[in-house]
């Protein structure tokens, strides 16, 4: 699908489904906690931008209230909820040290790769306009995992997490012009507790060892102690 | 005969355009920058006296100058004035079009590089040695973001050569291209790198701790310090001249009509000025990084161009 | 279908109910008669799909065949008896002070809401609702894991919490290929694309290489919920540090929901393959997850870890006989699901009143059961031998049945299998031994146990390991003939 003989819409999702991409590796290098959340906040809002794209060209009126849920809920009502624990907690302003920074995004680089090759046979059967954007959906989500091998601090974590889910959103989106509708009203309540519940697990985990970073989380192991 | 002829003279001046605006464009922005930061502005032409006031001195050499040493300022200068000779300027279809290549360009770059960390080495002082070496450093990370930045352009286009890729381009008309936006984005990293602007090197200061570029012309005086600078700028003119005209190409003459040219130098000096613009308030916006994130830097900038490249396989290919 | 709607609006109610009773022991109660009902429907459930044959119900969103309606009365049995266990033990808990009384309300909300997410996993026709149920799971029981707000149930449940969720996020992603796979072969009616029986029907159309890739990630997805090696790590974790009722349900129910969904998913992808692959790859991870486990079996201290290594172990054995795939495997491992079930709940009971009399977990401080409290010490070594696979349990006449299928498929790979069994029996009697005969350390103390539920579990194992009776043999042959296609036997 050469870009020459599509319309500036579908240009469009290409060129937003790209920023998506972007926009993880952004995460990925990002340290500071408060820029992390501003980056994944964009991410939401550059996915649903994608998703009114989509539903534009595509005339699926359905993918207009995925959209507005995207938009409400991954751009708006859960960074606005991480920045107000992070507040809460006093640490908006912490850094995390990143270790590798450069192999880290190496690596991101190496997995957009692996997620083409996987996608190649999907993307083929594919006839719709977002087809190619089907390895850059399942990007997205190998980044967020990355972001959470990554990373110590629970919310950048957190972050790796919910970015996931939004791979998975855009996933839906680009190979099947999103789930049904009640699926996806599932997810998204599902994507709305999980945010909760984390939130509460901020609060527990920095109770129980007097600080968000997870790897001081070790007492359970099998080394037999 | 006639034909090329007339080709050959509008290289030449597009050649001396080049090497004439380049202090121009200096200027320009060293104004906008003082405008932006509320400093009284020097005239627009305070880099050509620069320039003249330099040609006028006496040279002062070190004891132990070498020859290298003295001919290095004259193949620094060369080796720029030809690469900006095979960049298209106001028009695409001139002779030297034909060396108009983009690995050309950075072999140009490249050499002129060389010799001057060879000449700054070539007193021997701290300084020079230093300079060579962080110059080095990050000309060694910002050339490989920039080939592959340019790589995803010519991917588009199946060409590395300048001129066809922007007649490519041309012919395509306006085409929303991820791999464009982030090979835009890298270039322009590479080009604040290469050039030495912020917030990778500060071009104002002689901040001994700070200095990269500096650093290596710190010996050097007179007409060679003159033909340097002038370099320099002429660097800085030819990358924005390449941002400008590889993404936004519209206006540049495609034929050698007096008409077709003056649009184009109308058209490259308003995209200049313009890119000036950005530049300036990037610089005052931004504050001088360490000299140790610079391979972050370039490292993002690498990592957008590697991007870029992906995004054209994955995006723009039509499977 | 008017009994499915009471076993799901049922849990769905108690949810709301419990969570706004402030009075612990009543809610105690209510939970208990909450599970029995949902018992009682899922009976009455099961009575209709055994006369009457698969239903749908209307608007498509649940289906009731042979497979699930077994797992759903098992799932809403051990619910009731676990609820009858939980109510003394948890009031111990708060006059130990390990929970205040308004955590006790999220625990008997949190209670029913994992029940309801499992009814809803095992009864939507809906492949994305089955991912939402699963999810919903480990929702719901995340926060009971770190009940007791130590350090390490809060470690605990966030291993949990994180792994589980990144883990089922990838069958999210193998649900939206099979979406994709059936979309294209089932036209433009979007909402029929994702219905299993829909998606069952046209399986032999699906596109072999999407199938192939998304159950890849399926299997990776609810994998992880199952506690395959290498995605097991959460599993000991969450089982050890939370309460031990949570340990009883998520070993006995949500491990068995999440084989459901992976079985369900072969199910498809056998029919659109025409190739072993997905058996082989089931198969492989069973094996391993089996072989793993029994290892790390030798090497705990901790009781509740021990006896969640045999989860493990047992899952891993399930997987396998479901990868192999015949009708005797098939078989073989849904009576295996059944007497794990109920061996791995009852177990867990006992574990509960065991850590409750002598104040501990740890494996060494436990000692001489059997005579500080008798019937505990009993309970805990019938169900340990159950569980070793002893006869004549259940347990020996699943595995027995499983080997059995091995030795005509793949005869040697009965050797590892005979051999990981035979560890895992010298693993759990290396520590159960002294626990129940040993001279018990000074300050034990009897508790109030009630041993009635594990009573009615090993009760039961033994029933099935006589002789399996005749509604039940019917139900397992159905499902058995809609896994692998052919009559057991």
């Amino acid at each position: 699908m050469h870009p020459d003989n599509l319309g500036v819409f579908s240009q469009g999702i290409l060129v937003s489904a790209a920023l998506v991409l972007f926009t993880s590796f952004v995460m990925l290098a990002q340290a500071r906690i408060q820029p992390l959340i501003y980056a994944f906040a964009w991410q939401g809002a550059l996915l649903s931008v994608t998703t009114a794209l989509v539903a534009l060209v595509s005339g699926h009126a359905h993918l207009y209230i995925s959209a507005l849920l995207t938009f409400g809920l991954k751009a708006l009502l859960i960074p606005w909820m991480l920045y107000r624990l992070t507040q809460r907690l006093h640490i908006q302003f912490d850094v995390e040290i990143v270790s590798h920074p450069s192999l880290t995004l190496l690596a991101g680089a190496v997995l957009v790769v692996f997620c083409y090759y996987v996608a190649l046979p999907v993307a083929q059967l594919s006839t719709l306009v977002t087809r190619n954007t089907i390895a850059v959906s399942m990007a997205t989500v190998l980044l967020g995992m990355l972001l959470m091998i990554t990373r110590r601090t629970a919310v950048a974590q957190v972050i790796g997490f919910m970015s996931i889910e939004n791979g998975l959103f855009f996933a839906a989106v680009a190979s099947t012009y999103g789930m049904p509708m009640i699926v996806e009203l599932g997810v998204a309540f599902d994507v709305l507790v999980a945010a909760v519940l984390f939130g509460v697990f901020f609060f527990q985990i920095r109770s129980s060892i007097d600080s968000l970073d997870v790897d001081r989380l070790d007492r359970l192991s099998e080394k037999g102690d | 005969m006639a034909d090329q002829l007339t080709g050959w003279l509008f290289a030449v001046l597009q050649t001396l355009l080049f090497a004439g605006t380049a202090p121009l464009l200096s200027g320009w922005i060293k104004r906008l920058k003082c405008h932006l930061q509320n400093r009284a502005a020097p005239s627009l032409f305070q880099p050509y006296r620069d320039l003249a006031k330099l040609f006028g001195k006496n040279v002062v050499l070190a004891q132990n100058a070498s020859w290298l040493f003295r001919v290095a300022p004259y193949v620094v200068f060369g080796a720029i004035l030809l690469a900006a000779s095979a960049v298209p300027l106001v028009a695409i279809p001139l002779p030297t079009a034909a060396i108009a290549d983009v690995i050309v360009l950075a072999g140009f770059f490249a050499l002129a590089r060389f010799f001057q960390t060879l000449a700054s080495m070539d007193i021997g002082t701290t300084f020079g040695g230093m300079g060579a070496s962080r110059e080095v450093t990050v000309a060694s990370l910002a050339e490989p973001a920039m080939l592959m930045a340019v790589f995803t352009l010519t991917m588009t286009a199946s060409t590395t050569n300048l001129s066809v890729a922007m007649q490519h381009i041309l012919d395509a008309g306006l085409v929303l291209r991820p791999s464009f936006l982030f090979a835009f984005l890298s270039l322009a990293m590479v080009a604040v790198a290469e050039t030495g602007r912020i917030p990778v090197d500060n071009p104002e200061t002689h901040l001994e701790l700070t200095m990269l570029h500096e650093a290596t012309v710190l010996e050097y005086s007179a007409r060679h310090l003159a033909l340097i600078d002038w370099a320099g700028m002429i660097k800085l003119m030819i990358y924005a001249v390449l941002i400008s005209d590889i993404f936004l190409p519209w206006g540049i003459a495609r034929q050698l009509t007096l008409p077709a040219v003056a649009v184009g130098v109308v058209a490259v000096a308003a995209k200049l000025a313009m890119l000036a613009v950005l530049l300036a308030l990037w610089e005052t916006v931004l504050a001088k990084m360490r000299l140790f994130r610079v391979p972050q830097f370039l490292g993002f900038a690498f990592l957008l161009s590697l991007l870029g490249l992906l995004m054209h396989v994955i995006l723009e290919s039509a499977l | 279908m008017i009994p499915l709607y009471f076993l799901l609006w049922l849990p769905l109610a108690g949810v709301l109910l419990l969570a706004l009773l402030p009075s612990y022991r009543l809610a105690g109660h209510l939970n208990i008669a909450i599970s029995a009902a949902t018992f009682a429907a899922s009976v009455w459930l099961a009575w209709d799909v055994l006369h009457t044959g698969p239903e749908l119900s209307r608007g498509n969103l649940f289906y009731i065949d042979a497979f699930n309606v077994y797992l759903v009365a098992l799932t809403a049995f051990v619910g009731l008896t676990t609820a009858i266990f939980s109510r003394p033990y948890m009031q111990h808990e708060v006059e130990r002070g390990r929970v205040g009384p308004r955590r006790m309300r999220l625990y008997h909300s949190m209670y029913q809401g994992f029940l309801f997410a499992m009814l809803l996993a095992l009864t939507t026709n809906n492949m994305g609702v089955l991912w939402v149920a699963m999810e919903a799971a480990t929702l719901t029981t995340v926060l009971l894991v770190s009940l007791y707000r130590t350090p390490e149930s809060v470690e605990a449940a966030w291993k949990y919490f994180i792994l589980c969720g990144v883990g089922i996020a990838q069958a999210l992603f193998g649900t939206v290929l099979l979406y994709f796979a059936a979309e294209r072969r089932l036209g433009p009616d979007r909402g029929r694309a994702l219905l299993w029986n829909v998606l069952h029907n046209h399986a032999a159309q699906l596109d072999p290489a999407v199938l192939t890739i998304a159950f890849v990630f399926l299997l990776v997805g609810y994998g992880t919920k199952v506690g395959l090696v290498p995605l097991h790590n959460w599993l000991p974790d969450a089982h050890s540090e939370g309460p031990t009722p949570m340990s009883a349900v998520l070993s006995g129910l949500l491990l068995n929901v999440a084989l459901y969904a992976l079985v369900r998913v072969k199910m498809l992808v056998d029919g659109s393959l025409h190739t072993a692959l997905a058996g082989h790859l089931m198969m492989g991870f069973g094996l391993l997850s089996f072989l793993v486990a029994v290892l790390f079996l030798h090497r705990q201290h901790d009781i509740k870890r021990m006896f969640s290594y045999s989860s493990i172990e047992h899952m891993g054995l399930m997987t396998f006989a479901f990868g192999i795939g015949g009708a005797l495997a098939t078989f073989a491992a849904l009576l295996h699901m059944t007497v794990h079930s109920l061996t791995k709940s009852s177990i867990f009971v006992t574990v509960g009143h065991a850590a409750q009399l002598t104040g501990t977990q740890r494996i060494e401080h436990i000692r001489g059961l059997i005579r500080t409290q008798p019937t505990v010490g009993w309970g805990l070594l019938a169900g340990t031998l159950a569980i070793a696979g002893f006869p004549p349990f259940g347990v020996f006449m699943s595995e027995f049945l499983v080997l059995n299928a091995t030795m005509k498929s793949w005869p040697w790979l009965t050797l590892p299998l005979l051999l990981g069994l035979a560890v895992a029996f010298a693993g759990l009697f290396r520590y159960v031994q002294p626990m129940v005969y040993g001279i018990p350390p000074p300050g034990q103390v009897r508790v109030r146990a009630n041993m009635l539920p594990v009573a009615i579990h090993l009760a039961l194992v033994l029933w099935l390991g006589l002789s399996i009776p005749l509604f039940l043999a019917h139900w397992f042959e159905q499902a058995t003939q809609l896994i692998s296609g052919s009559l057991p036997l």
